[in-house]
């Protein structure tokens, strides 16, 4: 039966086949062993063919799941041998046996290379597939060259270039400098080329990873890729052998159409158009078919390339075609692709402009929570979790919590700390989060980890308007007849702490919380132990005047507890014993627990890590981050969103242009208002980077970074008469050791950052952050405060005032006095510009955290370069209105010496970024840069700003 | 992106071809295709086709009595693989006529050769079946 005619494998493969079970197995597979051994042993008398049948039998032995790793040897020898079948097997057999590490392979790596610059096409093949799948640093250090030279070379065959590709892919993985990224680019494009499909599809590969990891190198690629697509998808030039039930290579369009989604954007206008014409084509042009071949390759394409149109954040009008796609694959029968559609749904919950499409979904969402199939069921979960927010998070999580009861054991873990995580990311308010995590761990105790309850009590003691709420909610629970341990941990725990807050209320008078929390007693194991004792002596201390027969009872079980073997316990009943009996003093040793220090929520961190490894949950990741950003989450200090994106560009340039586009606006300021105010200004000082901050910042309040946050200490040393910024500074490690509140980042560098920009972060401090987004049209803003209070406690007496300087005319709508806990408040603000000035405008805003006063002025970014509004101007306007200006105040001049220049292209940026257009070709001199800009204000209304940047090589000058 | 594991196992679990693309050891090998065998077999006709083990997805198929299942990155195109599976099914139908689990048995070395021109390194090398045998057939003819 066996071909190849080696008659001993069939036969002894059938021996295995036969046996009745696993010991007849191994008892066959042993004697066979000991043979093949024995041969190998005297090598002498083995012929080739021999060989090779021990080789192959080894193999089937270790695919049963046995070591035969003194065969190795044998396996690696093979390779050497001079004809084709032996050659074969040797490489395929230690391509299956052997890694990268094994010193055995060391030994081949010679042959191999001969293998591969050799004339043997079939050797070639041999050695490059060994290489590919196996071969590590040493092979990619000695053959990249080689590998490099045949698959670019044009007198190979496909044949060996379709493995090299492969071959040099992996190569590249064990050494990255192996490909030489200047030379390559250009190589690769030219791959891109290939007719030969085969080629084509390796080298997709290649080009995969290439980009993932420097897809700058690489735009090359870019409109080469979108070419082979359209070839695909015209089926252009597509051999019969490619064409898989009607459709052209489904896995090179896969593969093509991944590369396509790691280079950032498209931006060529031409690709574009054609790439999104084949997109279009894919997603309209795709029906389900009877035949199920036809239609799960047709939709691999088209999953792909939703894929690729979610990446490239195309129109509107495409998105939301795809989100009606996907809600019409989650609802259909066929189960693929109803997982499929639940998937990309979360994927596509990164394009954060789709969410509330996607959240027309939730009903159907929901339903797939109860799928039959378990792997449905998990997307569901990750969808519900990912698209959660304030808004629907009572649903999802009150949908989670029925669900529990009914989930299957190996989700139930997963769900129920997803639902914790939601339920204190998004509660609208408090109360509900206790009932949330009291019912998980009523409905799924097992499940519910210690972090969790953990953080039910930080919250209620953080909250004071919770502390009752929860304790009445622990005594309900108390009530049912069986309830897990861990609702006896929090409940004793609750009770014991703020039970007393109720003693008015019929039952919850000491004696009685005592009896219910001590009826729980016999049941819990040694964990508990110890919080039911702490629980019994905050009753004891609450109890005034004492009660002799609870504090009798009290004391019998402390006194029973004194002798236990556990030492916590015992040392807790000792303890509480003793101090039970000093009367007043009690009081003050047994006092409630002070409020937890702010942390970042373990159950969040657990769930990060968790999702380290998988990538497909990134999506999730990355917003979940991005929702901490936003305030609502305490936790360490990311970067919030985009922040500080200083632009590129050193210090100096920084400086120069401001001083340009303000001193520009200063006729304006002394009520000259020319409509073509250009300004020339003779500054001999070269600009430092205090200018900015003079430009920008002329009322000078705050002091160096850090000083801003004001302790009470740092405000009695002011009262003391030392109230200068370099003071205050110095009070700084002062202020940390008492527990002061500091800033994080610089606030100066964050308002600057925002001078530039429209939205982040104006201020962030351990309790709150305060993030802008701004609108500007013409003489007029609008700005908008976040508020986000980052804390488990609300925070109090919140003011924010607006100081505007003259110039400005502006109203902020009404702030609330307290701040919820973890929630965000947006306050809008409205601006107007009346006329131009390089003063700033002043935040003075404060709130009070427990006992501490926090205030800081902020600047706010409603600074001049926000009134400009871009205009083009043509030569024949620019030059004669430039001309018709003559000097000061209308046009100044400023010449800046001994600066590196900047180079132009960044300078061009910079003048973007402060609104002022560039306008190319102006001017003749290709070092001079022209920009044009309008600036808005009540009484000026329109006016044209035209600025003038002349580069001085010889003297170094801009 | 890529695959790392092939398996293909009959009805009762029995492991009958398998090819690693990530190095595991013999216990590695043993502990997961104990467990996603499991896993895999106890799926009936109307769940999907994708079973996700520890951090990577399982795409399988199911012949007759013969399972065909692939280890994938979680990022992989799952219905791409679903139908690379089949391809391997169908070249392997065109080499033996209409292949069945005892062909695979008693032709492993053929098995590995058309996975060998199918599969390099986790990536897919050639999807045309008359490239993929021809080695084979060169082969044949030769001996």
């Amino acid at each position: 039966m066996a071909l190849s005619g080696m008659r001993g494998l069939s036969v002894f493969i059938s021996d295995v086949r036969n046996c009745q079970n696993k010991e007849q197995e191994r008892l066959r597979v042993d004697k066979e062993l000991g043979n093949v051994r024995t041969r190998f042993k005297n090598e002498k008398g083995l012929s080739p063919y021999e060989k090779k049948k021990y080789v192959w039998k080894m193999l089937y032995i270790y695919m049963l799941g046995y070591d035969v790793d003194f065969g190795h040897m044998e396996a690696v020898s093979l390779i050497s041998a001079p004809k084709y079948p032996e050659k074969q097997v040797g490489y395929i057999v230690t391509a299956c046996l052997l890694n990268e590490n094994h010193d055995f392979l060391r030994l081949a790596i010679n042959t191999v290379r001969n293998d591969i610059i050799g004339r043997n096409e079939t050797f070639q093949c041999l050695a490059l597939t060994l290489v590919g799948n196996i071969g590590g640093r040493e092979f990619a250090e000695s053959l990249a060259a080689d590998v490099q030279k045949l698959l670019i070379s044009s007198s190979c065959r496909p044949l060996v270039r379709k493995k090299a590709a492969l071959c040099l892919l992996r190569l590249y993985r064990k050494n990255p400098d192996v490909v030489n990224v200047d030379g390559w680019a250009d190589r690769m494009a030219q791959l891109l080329d290939e007719r030969d499909l085969g080629v084509l599809t390796s080298s997709m590969s290649l080009l995969v990873a290439l980009v993932s990891n420097n897809h700058e190198a690489y735009w090359s690629c870019l409109p080469k890729c979108v070419k082979t697509l359209e070839r695909l998808a015209r089926n252009q030039d597509i051999p019969q052998e490619y064409t898989y039930y009607g459709i052209p290579s489904p896995w090179l369009q896969v593969k093509t159409m991944r590369a396509l989604q790691y280079f950032p954007t498209v931006e060529d206008p031409n690709t574009r158009r054609s790439l999104f014409e084949v997109l279009q084509r894919i997603l309209m042009g795709t029906d389900v078919v009877k035949n199920v071949n036809k239609n799960n390759a047709s939709h691999a394409v088209l999953f792909e390339a939703l894929a690729l149109v979610m990446h490239l954040d195309a129109e509107k009008e495409m998105m939301s075609q795809c989100v009606a796609l996907l809600g019409k694959f989650i609802a259909v029968r066929e189960p693929n692709i109803r997982y499929l559609g639940l998937e990309n749904m979360t994927r596509m919950l990164m394009v954060t402009d789709v969410q509330d499409i996607i959240k027309r979904h939730q009903a159907q969402i929901i339903t797939s929570l109860k799928d039959p199939d378990i792997s449905i069921r998990r997307r569901a979960l990750d969808l519900l979790y990912g698209m959660c927010d304030v808004s629907n998070a009572k649903d999802i999580v009150e949908e989670l919590l029925q669900y529990l009861s009914s989930a299957d054991f190996a989700m139930r873990e997963e769900l129920s700390l997803k639902a914790a995580i939601l339920a204190e990311k998004f509660a609208p308010d408090l109360s509900w989060y206790v009932d949330v995590i009291l019912q998980l761990i009523d409905k799924a105790g097992d499940f519910v980890s210690d972090d969790i309850w953990f953080r039910v009590v930080q919250f209620v003691t953080n909250n004071e308007d919770l502390q009752s709420y929860a304790a009445a909610k622990a005594r309900e629970y108390l009530n049912k007849p069986a309830i897990h341990e861990t609702m006896v941990k929090v409940s004793a725990y609750i009770l014991g702490e703020y039970g007393h807050l109720l003693a008015r209320r019929p039952g919850y008078s000491p004696k009685e919380l005592f009896t219910i929390i001590h009826e729980k007693h016999p049941t819990v194991s040694t964990s508990t132990i110890p919080i039911l004792l702490s629980s019994y002596a905050k009753i004891l201390m609450h109890t005034q005047p004492p009660e002799p027969e609870l504090q009798n009872q009290i004391w019998t079980i402390f006194n029973k507890y004194e002798s236990c073997i556990d030492v916590e316990i015992q040392q807790r009943a000792a303890e509480y014993f003793a101090l039970s009996r000093k009367g007043a003093s009690l009081m003050d040793i047994l006092a409630e627990m002070p409020k937890f220090p702010e942390r970042q929520s373990a159950l969040i961190r657990k769930a990060e890590d968790a999702e380290v490894d998988t990538a497909e949950q990134s999506a999730i990741k990355l917003r979940a981050q991005q929702q901490m950003s936003t305030a609502l989450v305490v936790t360490d200090q990311r970067p919030p969103n985009g922040m500080p994106a200083q632009p590129s560009i050193g210090p100096l340039s920084l400086v120069k242009v401001p001083s340009e586009t303000v001193d520009s606006q200063n006729p304006g300021d002394q009520g000259l208002t020319h409509p073509n105010g250009v300004v020339y200004k003779e500054d001999p000082q070269p600009p430092s980077q205090d200018i900015i901050g003079d430009l920008l910042g002329t009322l000078s309040i705050e002091g160096p970074p850090g000083a801003v946050a004001q302790s009470p200490q740092s405000a009695t040393y002011e009262a003391e008469g030392a109230p200068s910024a370099a003071d205050a500074a110095a009070l700084v490690p002062v202020g940390e050791e008492s527990g002061s509140v500091q800033p994080i980042g610089n606030i100066n560098e964050r308002f600057y950052a925002l001078c530039l920009k429209d939205s982040g972060v104006l201020y962030e401090d351990p309790n709150i952050q305060i993030g802008i987004k701004a609108e500007w049209r013409a003489h007029q803003g609008r700005l908008v405060l976040f508020l986000g209070n980052k804390n488990t406690a609300s925070l109090g007496s919140v003011q924010a005032l607006i100081l505007p300087p003259t110039h400005l005319k502006m109203e902020l709508s009404l702030v609330p006095e307290t701040i919820p806990p973890r929630a965000q408040v947006q306050c809008p603000l409205e601006v107007m510009n009346l006329r131009p000035s390089r003063d700033v405008a002043v935040l003075d805003f404060s709130y009070k955290f427990g006992p501490t006063m926090v205030n800081v002025k902020l600047r706010l970014p409603a600074v001049l370069n926000k009134f400009l509004q871009p205009i083009t101007v043509s030569p024949e306007e620019f030059f004669p209105q430039w001309r018709s200006l003559s000097g000061p105040p209308l046009k100044l001049q400023e010449v800046v010496r001994g600066v590196r220049p900047l180079p132009l292209p960044e300078m061009a940026n910079l003048f973007n970024t402060y609104r002022l257009t560039v306008c190319p070709g102006l001017d003749p001199n290709p070092n001079n840069l022209v920009a044009s800009t309008t600036f808005y204000s009540e009484t000026t209304r329109a006016m044209l700003c035209l600025v003038s940047s002349q580069l001085f090589i010889e003297s170094s000058t801009l | 992106m890529g695959i790392r594991f092939i398996l293909m196992v009959n009805k009762q679990g029995q492991t009958r071809l398998a090819q690693y693309y990530e190095w595991l050891t013999l216990e590695e090998r043993r502990a997961l295709e104990g467990d996603i065998v499991r896993k895999c077999l106890a799926r009936n006709e109307q769940q999907c086709s994708f079973v996700e083990h520890s951090n990577y997805k399982i795409v399988y198929r199911r012949y007759a009595s013969l399972f065909f299942l692939v280890g994938v990155d979680n990022d992989e195109n799952e219905l791409a693989i679903l139908e690379f599976i089949h391809l391997l099914v169908e070249t392997m139908d065109r080499h033996f006529g209409n292949v069945c689990e005892l062909d695979i048995m008693f032709h492993l070395e053929k098995a590995h050769f058309m996975l060998e021109e199918m599969v390099m390194n986790g990536c897919i090398v050639e999807t045309s079946k008359s490239n993929i045998l021809s080695p084979i057939q060169l082969m044949e003819k030769t001996s």
